[in-house]
């Protein structure tokens, strides 16, 4: 599989809410010879990159609640420290199986979980 | 409207799976901005935003330590913009349950060669 192809694959992922980042990884560890901890960083860089556009798209919907969204970023950033430091403190090897453990944990709710395009159940 | 703790949850978790994994903040906050009380294209919307905000420290956390380069995602980003752009517009058009059962066994698949290797 090409660069173009997995990025491309990703991005499509992302869009539709299948998670897009985690495709992305699996290419640059398994196809691209990427160490777990490069192939992260490069999918965050990927990410802002495609999510740029899809926040101009969902602002101009006024789908965003930004005072929610705030409250969510204002816990979230120290949160992003604290599980930076912890992914530091183990090696490529033993974050690469961290995230095995993740990916089946997330691939068994894809496979088993409600459709992410049907809206839940609204009570009365 | 949102209650204040769903959303500093959310938020925490998305930010801890950020910097740890580099990905999946937006697959907690999401489910977490519904059971709030957002309707389904709010959260969406809104946990994107914040993966956003929390992708944009991650990012400079992990250049800053030494674990990747500007130029080797830089390379990605072409096909990545088609992809969303094509999955954006096709989004209610393709067969997404399907869809959603292939990439979970793709994850199963990959994660159990990882783990068993």
């Amino acid at each position: 599989m090409s660069d173009f192809l997995a990025a491309f694959l990703s991005g499509a992922a992302g869009a539709m809410g299948l998670g897009g980042g985690t495709v992305l990884i699996l290419y640059l560890t398994a196809c691209a010879g990427y160490d777990q901890p490069a192939a992260q960083g490069i999918n965050l860089l990927f990410f802002l990159g495609c999510s740029v556009v899809s926040l101009i798209l969902h602002g101009r919907g006024g789908y965003i609640r930004w005072k929610a969204a705030a409250l969510c970023i204002l816990a979230g950033l120290p949160a992003v420290l604290i599980g930076f430091w912890i992914s530091g403190l183990l090696g490529p090897e033993r974050l690469r199986d961290g995230f095995a453990v993740f990916l089946l944990i997330l691939g068994l709710q894809q496979l088993f979980g409600r459709s992410k395009t049907e809206p839940h159940k609204q009570a009365a | 409207m949102l209650k204040k703790r769903a959303a500093l949850l959310s938020g925490a978790a998305a930010g801890v799976l950020n910097g740890f994994f580099g990905a999946g903040g937006g697959l907690v906050a999401v489910p977490a901005l519904e059971k709030g009380g957002l309707s389904v294209k709010e959260a969406h919307a809104t946990a994107l935003a914040l993966t956003a905000s929390l992708s944009a420290v991650s990012a400079l956390l992990y250049l800053g330590g030494g674990r990747f380069s500007f130029g080797e995602a830089a390379a990605f980003l072409p096909g990545g913009i088609l992809g969303a752009a094509g999955g954006a517009l096709l989004f209610r058009r393709l067969p997404s349950r399907l869809l959603q059962r292939a990439l979970g066994a793709f994850m199963i698949y990959f994660a159990l060669r990882v783990l068993l290797r």
